[in-house]
C-alpha cells in the first residue's frame, strides 16, 4: 500500500498539469529542446516575434474552430470560408474600385463586406443543418466545405484575382501601428472579446453547457438550437476575418487560401486540450495551441526538414494530441486528479465503477 | 444447511490505494438457495460481486468452489465454472438483435459460417423457456429498459449454471416483469443453482430470499435467516437508523391552482386533464410504458403535444418550447441523470451554476455573468442539499449515484421554479441519501411549491403525497387521495384504467 502510493506521488505533479491543461505544455517544452538543438536560429528573439506575426492568421481560425469543438460538433469548411471570403472580397473591391476610383476606401469596405456575407451564410448553413435537421457536423461542414471551394474555384476559373486596391494590402497585410504589425493588433482585440465572450457572457456559458451534454443543456433553459448555430456562424466570421487579412498579405484573391487549414485549426485546439466530445476548452490554451502549431512549421523550416515531409510530421501529431485527448478524458471521468481529503468514501466508488465496468470492457 | 456450499469466501479483502473496500468477509451460497447482499451504494457488495464474477481479484483472502480454492482471471473463467453474473450496467449492444447479443461470442456455426436459422430457433426457446415476451428479431435499442434486462439475463443463463449472480435486476423492472423474473428465480432454485442477489428493494426479500447478508463501510454486519428478520430490523442493521426516519411527513396541503391541464394528449396519452396546486405533492405512479413520465415530459414539451391546453399561472403554455416553460416556473428533473440530467465531465459546480446563469435569481439582467455571486449562490445551494465540501470540485461522474442525485436536485433551485417535477427521484439511491432527498421534497412543498414526484417505486409515492395519480395504458385511472391512498387501490388500476381487475 505504501509503495504504491510513493509512486503514484512521483507522477502526480506530471499527471496534474496534463489533466488540468491537457497535452501542451510537455509538447511545447518538447519542441523547444529538440528545435534549438537542430537550429542555432531558433532561439532568438527576432525569430519569435516572426512566428508571432505569422501565427495571427491560424490563432484567428483556431479559435472560431474552438467555439464549435466546445459545442460539440467540427467545422471542416473554415478553408473554405477563407477562400470564399479572399475570392469575393476581391472581385468586389476590384469591380467597386472600377466603379468608385475615387472612394477607394469605401470600395475596400463594401469588398470586404461582401467577402464576410459569403463566409457567414457558408456558417449559417452548417448551423442549420447541424442544429436543425441533426446532419452530424462532419458530413454537414465537409459537404460544405466541397460546395465553397468549388464556387470559389468558379468564380475565379482558378486564377489568383488581382489588382487589389493596393492600400488594402498595405494597411491590412503590410501596415503597423505603433510599430506592432495591424494583424497581431486584430488578433490581440479578437484574444480579448473571445475570452469575456467565453469565460464571462451567457453565451458562452451555454455554448459549454450545450457541449457537456445537450440534453441536460435543454432541461436547463438553453435554447440549444440557436447556441449551435451562433458557433458555426461565429467561425465562420472568424475565418472570414482571417480570409480577409490574407487576401491583404498575398495582394490578390485566391481559391486556394486555407487549404490546410481545417486540419491545422482542430490541431491546435486538440493539443491545446479542448475536448472532441466537447463542454471543455480554453481560449489562452487555444492561442498558445495555435502558436506552438506554427512554432512547429517554423522549427521544420530552419531546420530544413523538407515541406511534404513537414506534413506527415504535422498529421502525426494531431493524431498523437487526440490519442492523448482521450486519455486524459478517461482519467477525468475515472478520477485520477482527487484531492486528499473525504478519500474514504470517493475510492469506494471508484471501486465500484471498475467492477461494473469491467465486463463491458 | 449443513451440506458443502458451492461457493464460499474466506477473510475476502480488497484493498484500493488508500481504503479498504471490502475488508475480510466471509460469505457462503449453498446450492438452491437465495442469498441477498444488502447494503448502501459503497457498502462493498459490488465489490464483492466482482470478485466472484472474475472481473476482479482480491486483495487477500479466497474465493472456494465446490471446496477448491480458485482464483478467476476473467469473467469468461468465471463463466466456464458455471458462474454467470447479469451486471447492473448492460452488456448489450444496442445495434445488434436480441438473438446476436444472446448468443454473442458463442454463435452456433455452420461451417465457417453463423447458423442464423439455429441460433434464432433456440434465441426464441431460450425466451419462451423464460417466458419473456420478447421477439428474438428484434434490434435491441428498440426494447424498454425492462426488456433489455431481461434480454441480459437470458444471455447469463447459458450452459452449465451453478451460481448466477444478479446485481440490482429488478431496478428499472415493473411489478409485473418482478413476478416472471421470480418466478424464474424459484425454478432456478428447484434445479439446484445457488442465486447471489442484490437489490435495494427490501420489500421484495421475503418473497424470495432465504437468507440475507448486509455490509457497510466494506465490512459484513451479519448473515440472517431471512425467516428470522423483517424488513425494519434490515433497515436497522444496513443504515444504524430507523424505517419511520426515512420518509419525512410532509405538512401543508393544496392551497391555490398554479397548473391546469385540459385533454392533453400526445403519442401513448389519451387526453389527461388535471390541476397542480401550491403547496402539494402529487404523486405519480404507473407501469413502466403506462405514460406516467410522458405525461408529463409533454407538459414540459420535451414530446410533441397533438391536442389539449396546459395553462401555468393563467397563461397558456401548450406551444411553448421547453426553455420558455422553466423560465415561466416548471423545473423537470430527468430520471436518467447521465444521459439527460448532468453533464458528466465537469464538476457540480458547472452544473449548478448553468441553471443560475441561465435564470434570474442572480446577477441580474444583461448578457455578461456574475460569476462571483453566481459561484456564491452554487456553494448555498451545494450546502443545502448537503453535497459534501470534498465532492464539489470533481466531476460528476466520479461521484455516487446519490451524490449525483444531490447534484441534480440542486439543479432545480437555480432557477426559481413554482413547480418541480420529480422523474424517478431515488434510482439507484441508498437509503440514507433517499432521505435527505426527502427531506428536500417537503421543505420544496412546504414553502409553498407544487412537487410531483413520479416513481416506479410504490412506497416512495404513496408515503411521500397528498394526491396521487395511477396512470394506466395512456390514461389516468385514478386520482386518490387521502384514505384511499392505499397499495390496493393504486394495483387495482395499475393494469387497467377503469379499476377493473384483470
Amino acid at each position: 500500500m505504501t509503495t504504491e502510493a510513493n509512486t503514484t506521488g512521483a507522477l502526480d505533479p506530471i499527471r496534474k498539469t496534463f489533466i488540468k491543461v491537457g497535452v501542451l505544455p510537455f509538447f511545447l517544452v518538447g519542441s523547444l529542446i529538440i528545435f534549438a538543438a537542430l537550429s542555432d536560429k531558433f532561439l532568438s528573439v527576432q525569430n519569435f516575434v516572426n512566428v508571432a506575426r505569422q501565427s495571427v492568421y491560424l490563432v484567428l481560425v483556431s479559435m472560431g474552430q474552438m467555439l464549435v469543438l466546445i459545442s460539440g460538433g467540427f467545422d471542416l469548411s473554415v478553408g473554405t470560408s477563407i477562400a470564399l471570403t479572399s475570392v469575393i472580397s476581391a472581385l468586389g473591391m476590384v469591380w467597386l474600385a472600377g466603379i468608385f476610383p475615387d472612394a477607394i476606401w469605401l470600395a475596400i469596405t463594401l469588398g470586404a463586406f461582401m467577402g464576410v456575407a459569403a463566409a457567414i451564410s457558408v456558417g449559417l448553413i452548417n448551423g442549420v443543418g447541424v442544429a436543425y435537421f441533426d446532419v452530424s457536423p462532419f458530413i454537414m461542414t465537409l459537404g460544405v466545405s466541397s460546395v465553397g471551394a468549388g464556387l470559389a474555384l468558379f468564380l475565379t476559373g482558378g486564377v489568383p484575382v488581382s489588382r487589389l486596391p493596393f492600400a488594402f494590402g498595405d494597411t491590412f497585410g503590410f501596415g503597423r501601428l505603433f510599430g506592432v504589425p495591424i494583424p497581431v493588433i486584430i488578433a490581440a482585440i479578437c484574444i480579448i472579446v473571445m475570452w469575456i465572450f467565453m469565460s464571462r457572457t451567457r453565451l458562452g456559458t451555454q455554448v459549454y453547457a450545450v457541449g457537456g451534454n445537450i440534453k441536460a443543456a435543454q432541461l436547463s433553459a438553453i435554447n440549444t438550437k440557436r447556441t449551435l448555430m451562433m458557433a458555426y456562424v461565429i467561425c465562420a466570421l472568424f475565418a472570414s476575418l482571417t480570409g480577409l487579412l490574407l487576401t491583404a498579405r498575398v495582394e490578390s484573391g485566391e481559391a486556394n487560401l486555407g487549404s490546410t487549414i481545417a486540419l491545422e485549426s482542430i490541431a491546435a485546439c486538440v493539443i491545446a486540450g479542448v475536448s472532441l466530445r466537447g463542454g471543455i476548452g480554453r481560449v489562452e490554451n487555444v492561442v498558445l495551441g495555435a502558436f506552438f502549431i506554427v512554432l512547429v512549421q517554423n522549427g521544420m523550416n530552419l531546420a530544413q526538414v523538407n515541406s511534404y515531409m513537414q506534413m506527415v510530421l504535422l498529421g502525426a501529431l494531431l493524431i498523437l494530441a487526440v490519442i492523448f485527448d482521450q486519455l486524459r478524458y478517461r482519467m477525468i471521468l475515472s478520477g485520477y486528479n482527487r484531492p486528499q481529503f473525504g478519500f474514504r468514501h470517493e475510492r469506494r466508488t471508484i471501486s465500484n465503477t471498475r467492477s461494473s465496468q469491467a465486463p463491458t470492457d | 444447511m449443513s451440506e458443502q456450499p458451492i461457493i464460499e469466501t474466506r477473510a475476502l479483502t480488497k484493498r484500493y490505494p488508500g481504503v479498504l473496500a471490502l475488508n475480510a468477509v466471509d460469505f457462503d451460497l449453498h446450492s438452491g438457495e437465495v442469498h441477498v447482499l444488502f447494503g448502501e451504494n459503497g457498502a462493498g457488495k459490488s465489490t464483492l460481486i466482482s470478485m466472484l464474477a472474475g472481473a476482479n481479484t482480491p486483495s487477500q483472502g479466497s474465493v472456494i468452489l465446490d471446496g477448491q480454492e480458485i482464483k478467476f482471471n476473467s469473467v469468461a473463467d468465471a463463466q466456464d465454472n458455471g458462474i454467470c453474473t447479469v451486471f447492473q450496467e448492460f452488456s448489450l449492444i444496442p445495434t445488434l438483435t436480441v438473438a446476436q447479443n444472446i448468443f454473442l461470442g458463442w454463435e452456433p456455426m455452420k461451417g465457417p459460417f453463423i447458423d442464423h436459422r439455429t441460433m434464432h430457433k433456440r434465441a426464441y426457446e431460450m425466451l419462451l423457456e423464460l417466458d419473456f415476451d420478447i421477439d428474438p428479431n428484434e434490434i435491441t435499442s428498440h426494447l424498454s429498459r425492462a426488456q433489455q434486462q431481461m434480454v441480459e439475463i437470458t444471455k447469463a443463463f447459458h450452459g452449465d449454471l451453478k451460481v448466477l449472480i444478479l446485481d440490482e435486476p429488478t431496478a428499472s423492472l415493473t411489478d409485473k416483469e418482478v413476478d416472471h423474473l421470480f418466478e424464474f428465480v424459484n425454478e432456478l432454485k428447484v434445479r439446484g443453482v445457488g442465486i447471489i442477489y442484490i437489490s435495494h428493494r427490501i420489500h421484495e426479500f421475503s418473497r424470495i430470499a432465504n437468507r440475507v447478508t448486509v455490509l457497510r463501510d466494506g465490512g459484513k454486519i451479519g448473515t440472517v435467516d431471512m425467516a428470522e428478520t423483517n424488513e425494519d430490523a434490515l433497515v436497522e442493521m444496513m443504515t444504524g437508523r430507523a424505517i419511520n426516519e426515512v420518509y419525512p411527513k410532509i405538512e401543508k396541503g393544496p392551497e391555490e391552482v398554479l397548473l391546469t391541464v385540459e385533454g392533453l394528449r400526445t403519442a401513448g396519452i389519451h387526453g389527461a386533464s388535471f390541476e397542480l396546486r401550491a403547496g402539494e405533492v402529487l404523486g405519480v405512479a404507473g407501469l413502466v410504458g403506462s405514460g406516467k413520465s410522458r405525461l408529463f415530459r409533454a407538459v414540459m414539451g420535451l414530446t410533441t403535444r397533438l391536442a389539449g391546453t396546459v395553462i401555468l399561472h393563467g397563461k397558456d403554455i401548450s406551444h411553448s418550447p421547453t426553455r420558455n416553460i422553466i423560465r415561466e416556473g416548471i423545473y423537470y428533473l430527468s430520471p436518467d441523470r447521465k444521459t439527460e440530467g448532468l453533464d458528466l465531465a465537469k464538476p457540480s459546480k458547472d452544473n449548478l451554476t448553468i441553471n443560475l446563469v441561465m435564470g434570474d435569481k442572480v446577477g441580474g439582467e444583461g448578457q455578461m455573468v456574475k460569476w462571483s455571486e453566481v459561484n456564491a449562490e452554487a456553494a448555498t445551494i451545494s450546502d443545502y442539499v448537503k453535497l459534501r465540501e470534498g465532492y464539489r470540485d470533481k466531476p460528476v461522474s466520479q461521484l455516487s449515484g446519490g451524490n449525483q442525485q444531490k447534484v441534480l436536485f440542486g439543479k432545480c433551485f437555480g432557477q426559481n421554479a413554482d413547480i418541480i417535477i420529480f422523474d424517478e427521484p431515488t434510482v439507484g439511491v441508498d437509503m440514507v441519501t433517499r432521505a435527505a432527498l426527502y427531506m428536500l421534497i417537503k421543505e420544496l412543498a412546504e414553502s409553498g411549491k407544487a412537487v410531483v414526484v413520479i416513481s416506479s417505486d410504490l412506497p416512495e409515492v404513496m408515503h411521500l403525497s397528498h394526491r396521487m395519480f395511477v396512470l394506466a395504458h395512456g390514461h389516468i385511472s385514478a386520482k386518490l387521495s387521502g384514505d384511499d391512498v392505499t397499495e390496493e387501490q393504486v394495483l387495482k388500476f395499475f393494469f387497467h384504467e377503469t379499476g377493473a381487475k384483470q
